[in-house]
């Protein structure tokens, strides 16, 4: 794999700050995106805008292809089972929303929700709100202090037999991998639906649902090299079939009178008014990036980089890495010993560097580490060593500023 | 603003702070490293707030890091305690106290704050958009005065 043309395809890496050429380090916020994503955006509202789902005429007809080819293109990149499967939402955390809002009718008052200590607040918040309307229970699963998710207490939680088990496949602060094949298997086995956070693995991992045979499986363009403002809700059929609709209008209609409407079925029952049809065409281009990628080469050239990270903070002393694994997916968290995280990040700023310093939406998480936040160095297809690199550098800097 | 608990007078008087003073000291920098390093030294000449003080109503909003911001007016000046658990964010909260401290309100409303940034080489620092909670402050300062 040529690094050199991989990167030469993403426009904004190629600038400097203030003197620092632009190191960046914070895919797991947002990947930046190659031109081919952006020009097919443009090329859709430059030819084919049109709405879709109404092919009268011919644009239309064309915008409608490009959207619902996107959804046959991600039936085969996670390989669902049906093309209904797919849901186009606005990103993560509508998906999560979705499915939470629409199992409204199937929990009742005392039913248990277990929820990974080191889920994002997109897998939490839409659970406690569940909880709110129906008198669920939410319990979180604990991490051992290694950060893993704690397989012991998990088994021992899926005693009460839980109807929900919502987890993370890769930990968005730390970058931890969840073993969601095995977790998955024992949640069903306890009768559980069960949803699994894949914002933070899908643009690293060749993710398979029907082999983690989850119910629910969530993530967002704007992660994996596509745009912002759009995302997939992944629903086994049996069970995406019964979920309550949480917006209604039009597109997700069969016929509406002011007696009674009847609903559509999958997958426009999901999919309420008019879609991102310009994003979903610009993930169909990302996923079509990341498919003439060497995919074993590059999640083993990301894993390397991940590992080359931690052994270069370690060597650098004074830092605390949190959750630090070497099968750590996409990022490494970790603090400048005694030093606020976010002194670390206005200093590195200052060296071109991005990274991202805070809670990472996960107060839990946080609380549970016993700290405020941390600094997060995350990689993407065209991170270098020399990244790496000049992150090491740019943190020696700190620590010599700022110890 | 109305807070519960509000430090003595005194201590609001005892705090000094001039722009004047710490423009040259900027002026000088040749480097981001020199100015952050200044801007620490000036954290550092900010008194800690003591526990009492670090208040959830005291506390600036939009700022990743805790800061805490109190005021007083004595004989129609506005005089400024801050604080805030991280180094830098708290030496930039300084240098903005630095162009208010023992101002009249006319002169903080007339105040560019944002000219004083670029002078200080701080540009965007002060943007709404970062989390140092510098937008905030200077909007409670304002609003205050």
């Amino acid at each position: 794999m040529d690094l050199t043309k991989l990167r030469a395809q993403f426009p904004t890496l190629e600038q400097t700050l203030e003197g620092y050429p632009l190191c960046y380090l914070d895919t797991a916020a947002t990947s930046q995106k190659p031109q081919r994503v952006m020009d097919a955006m443009v090329q859709y509202y430059e030819k084919d805008n049109a709405n879709v789902h109404r092919a009268a005429h011919q644009l239309s007809s064309r915008a409608t292809s490009q959207y619902e080819a996107v959804r046959d293109t991600l039936t085969r990149f996670i390989n669902a089972e049906r093309r209904e499967e797919i849901i186009f939402t606005h990103g993560t955390t509508e998906a999560i929303n979705m499915v939470a809002y629409g199992l409204t009718a199937h929990i009742k008052k005392g039913d248990l929700i277990l929820i990974d200590t080191a889920a994002h607040h997109a897998n939490i918040v839409p659970w406690q709100q569940l909880a709110q309307r129906t008198g669920a229970i939410i319990k979180p699963i604990p991490l051992t202090s290694e950060c893993r998710l704690d397989e012991t207490a998990y088994d021992a939680l899926l005693q009460d037999k839980p109807a929900i088990v919502a987890l993370s496949h890769v930990s968005n602060a730390l970058g931890t991998l969840n073993p969601v094949h095995s977790l998955i298997a024992r949640a069903k086995q306890a009768g559980a639906l069960t949803l699994v956070d894949g914002a933070q693995a899908i643009a690293h991992l060749a993710v398979d649902v029907r082999s983690i045979d989850c119910d629910f499986y969530v993530f967002s363009a704007h992660k994996m090299y596509g745009p912002t403002g759009v995302g997939v809700l992944y629903g086994r059929y049996e069970i995406l079939d019964t979920l309550a609709p949480m917006m209604t209008g039009g597109e997700m209609i069969k016929s509406v009178s002011f007696e009674a409407t009847e609903f559509n079925i999958l997958p426009n029952r999901l999919e309420a008014g008019t879609p991102p049809i310009a994003e979903v065409i610009g993930l169909g281009e990302a996923i079509a990036f990341i498919d003439e990628l060497p995919r074993t080469e590059t999640c083993r050239v990301e894993n390397e980089l991940i590992c080359y990270l931690q052994s270069q903070l370690e060597q650098l002393g004074d830092i605390i890495l949190y959750g630090a694994h070497q099968d750590n997916v996409g990022a490494v968290a970790f603090n400048l010993a005694g030093e606020h995280h976010q002194d670390v990040g206005i200093l590195l700023d200052q060296q071109g560097i991005a990274v991202r310093c805070g809670h990472h939406c996960a107060m839990p998480l946080m609380l549970s580490l016993q700290i405020k936040g941390c600094c997060r160095a995350s990689v993407g297809v065209y991170t270098s060593k020399d990244d790496i690199d000049s992150f090491i550098t740019a943190l020696t800097s700190v620590k010599e500023l700022l110890l | 603003m109305s807070q519960a608990v509000q430090p003595a007078t005194e201590e609001f008087l005892a705090l000094k702070l001039d722009s004047s003073e710490i423009l040259p000291l900027f002026d000088n920098a040749n480097n981001w490293q020199e100015r952050y390093r200044q801007i620490m030294l000036l954290g550092k000449a900010l008194p800690k707030l003591d526990e009492e003080f670090r208040v959830e109503q005291a506390q600036v909003r939009g700022c990743e890091s805790n800061a805490w911001l109190y005021h007083c007016e004595i004989e129609g000046k506005h005089y400024f305690l801050a604080d805030s658990d991280a180094r830098i964010v708290k030496g930039l909260v300084a240098l903005l106290l630095a162009a208010c401290h023992g101002k009249s309100s006319e002169e903080i409303a007339t105040f560019d704050i944002e000219g004083y940034f670029d002078r200080l080489g701080l540009t965007g620092q002060l943007s709404p958009s970062r989390t140092n909670g510098l937008f905030a402050l200077a909007k409670a300062i304002k609003a205050s005065a």
